[in-house]
């Protein structure tokens, strides 16, 4: 094929390609602000889509008292389902725990996974602060802050996770 | 010596692939156990047969196929696994019904006429799409494996596990996915020049996420609707997934419901807490998203026997999540020496591709394993070299070469070598 035939093909594609964009059935249909806040679950590690609401550890171990302790046990440790206290220091060992305290590299993840997920059999009863509060109380457990530190969307995004800078990212 | 045994290809009786593609073995029938066709008719060959059906059911004589080693986190329903029943399974196309599945609290049984996907975030204009408008756009369809992270790395445990191999190796499986390129939603809602990644929600009860960088999702991402020509079944996220070929299954966040548009990863749960690869150094690699070059012989593998010493066909799959595979290895003597086993026609990027090697097992005890390389020029690890270098505390990601040993009586086991 000459390249004087290869130039025409490529103008064709390009026209074919403008000319099928534009004949996209362009069907979405807009969505409006109060449906995005409902449906926006992601909390970014910079504080990013923190909704208002606050909550301590004092106020968190009656929440994980009542929601979260028959699954994750006595002080976040030793029942049936993940551990999410302790196993600090142990990541370079031949036994790694990894945990919320020992491996979660931001506490905006806590607070996003809980409100999203946990409790486990009915997620989404929890009142966000209530969620503030059971993420101080894990944070607390973990010796990360102190038992009255206020948590909320401000001070959340600024606790500083033993672990933050364990993570290479390789992509 | 019989015509197979012209082409030796490598120690303890590898035969040369060329008998596969010159159809050798077809004029080989004679290696079968022969059996005499009565003149007479067989009972099923009396009378008309069944009706038909508006479902097909596979025989009843195939009943024990199944997914295996279905089972839940400990006190919870639908939070774990099923795994794809490879041993008894030929071909890159994984039967819907038996592709493996890995959910984190159950399958949500969701309305498609009230379902919707919204893409939001930093965008020009956030839309919100339903199934049938989706239906509506032009769709392509792929033939892609889908592998779960943690597929295998059950093969780091201490001693081989001794237990089909389904149990260790199911969580990969081969289909057509049919959709709606992402790119195409992404145009439209106009993406943000200082967007660099999307977070997947799923519209299951935790809301499963992931964060994906967005030249993957302008690349080869889909809104799957079709897997194997039906729309998708409710465990492999009915109405609509997320699909992305050659990474992490857990990425391809099923039952989709929204995409928010963002300038950084979400650092969810499942990206850092799970998924994420930890170093015997104590740090982590974060993003390892392709699933590496890796190879399976499913057949012989666990659990079957050679009656007698005779010519066999070694037959297994092997895949790569950074392209096509470009060529497998087989040995019969545990590694010493290798030959390459012929590939099925059917070689496709980010798919399961078929190879067969021929074998005349001679009656003594040995050591069969499969070793792929993909078109990238990555080639499948020992599983030495991958422990060697390995925190104990990583599961992910393993694609060691597999091997399995063909005892005196020819029952074959799992074995490390
Ligand atoms: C019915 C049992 C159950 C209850 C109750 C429950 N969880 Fe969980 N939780 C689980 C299971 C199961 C997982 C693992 C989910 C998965 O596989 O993705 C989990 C995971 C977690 C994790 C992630 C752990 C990690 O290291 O990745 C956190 C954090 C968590 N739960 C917090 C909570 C909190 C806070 C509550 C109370 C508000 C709660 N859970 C109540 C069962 C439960």
């Amino acid at each position: 094929m000459s390249m004087h035939n290869i130039g025409i093909i490529i103008i064709l594609n390009i026209l074919v390609t403008a000319g099928l964009a534009d004949e996209l059935p362009d069907l979405g249909v807009p969505v409006d602000a109060e449906t995005l806040a409902a449906i926006d679950f992601t909390v970014l590690p910079n504080g990013d889509g923190l909704p208002d609401g606050s909550g301590t550890a004092a106020g968190g171990a009656a929440i994980y008292q009542l929601h979260c302790l028959a699954c994750h046990g006595e002080g976040g440790i030793g029942s049936v389902n993940d551990s999410l206290v302790g196993g600090h220091d142990s990541l370079a060992t031949q036994r790694p725990q990894k945990t919320v305290g020992s491996y979660w590299p931001y506490a905006t993840t806590i607070f996003d996974y809980v409100r999203r997920a946990m409790p486990l059999q009915a997620p989404g009863a929890l009142s966000n602060d209530e969620i503030y509060a059971v993420t101080a109380y894990l944070l607390f457990l973990n010796g990360i802050v102190g038992e009255d530190k206020e948590i909320n969307s401000r001070t959340l995004p600024l606790v500083e996770m033993p672990n933050r800078d364990g993570f290479v990212w390789v992509y | 010596m019989s015509e197979f045994d012209k082409f030796p290809a490598a120690g303890n009786g590898l035969l040369d692939r060329r008998i596969f593609l010159r159809g050798s073995l077809v004029g080989g029938t004679s290696l079968l156990t022969a059996r005499a066709v009565a003149t007479t008719r067989e009972s099923w060959m009396r009378s008309p047969g069944a009706p038909m059906d508006e479902i097909g059911e596979p025989s009843p004589h195939e009943a024990h196929v199944k997914r295996t080693n279905v089972r839940s986190t400990t006190g919870t329903t639908g939070t774990g696994v099923s795994f794809t029943p490879h041993e008894h399974l030929d071909g890159i196309i994984t039967p819907s019904r038996l592709h493996f599945e890995r959910h984190h609290s159950g399958i949500p049984d969701i309305d498609p006429d009230a379902h919707r996907l919204i893409i939001y975030g930093l965008v020009e204009r956030p839309l919100s799409f339903s199934l049938d408008t989706l239906s509506r756009y032009p769709m392509i369809s792929r033939i892609n494996f889908l592998e779960c992270s943690g597929n295998s790395g059950s093969c780091l445990a201490p001693d081989p596990i001794q237990a089909p191999l389904s149990f260790y190796h199911g969580l990969v499986a081969g289909s057509e996915w049919g959709g709606v390129p992402l790119s195409a939603l992404l145009d439209e809602v106009g993406v943000k020049p200082e967007a660099k990644w999307i977070v997947a929600d799923g519209a299951d009860s935790p809301v499963m996420n992931r964060s994906v960088p967005l030249d993957k999702a302008f690349d080869d991402a889909i809104i799957a609707l079709y897997q194997n020509g039906e729309r998708l079944r409710p465990s492999n996220g009915y109405p609509m997934r997320l699909f992305l070929p050659g990474w992490e299954g857990n990425m391809s966040v099923k039952w989709l419901r929204t995409i928010k548009v963002v300038d950084q990863p979400a650092m969810s749960k499942d990206e850092t807490s799970k998924y994420s690869d930890l170093q015997p150094d104590g740090s982590s690699q974060l993003f390892t998203f392709p699933m590496g070059v890796k190879s399976l012989i499913r057949s012989p593998s666990h659990g079957m026997s050679l009656d007698e010493p005779g010519v066999y066909q070694i037959s297994g799959i092997a895949w790569s999540g950074h392209g096509g595979v470009r060529r497998v290895e087989v040995s019969a003597d545990g590694g010493k020496t290798w030959a390459d086993a012929a590939l099925d026609d059917t070689v496709l990027s980010k798919n399961l591709t078929c190879f067969r090697s021929a074998w005349r097992w001679d009656g003594s005890p040995s050591t069969i394993m499969s070793r792929a390389t993909d078109d990238k020029g990555h080639v499948q690890p020992t599983r030495d070299s991958i422990i060697a270098d390995r925190s104990v505390g990583n599961f992910y990601h393993y694609n060691g070469i597999q091997a399995w040993r063909v005892g005196k009586q020819g029952e074959v086991t799992h074995v490390y070598a």
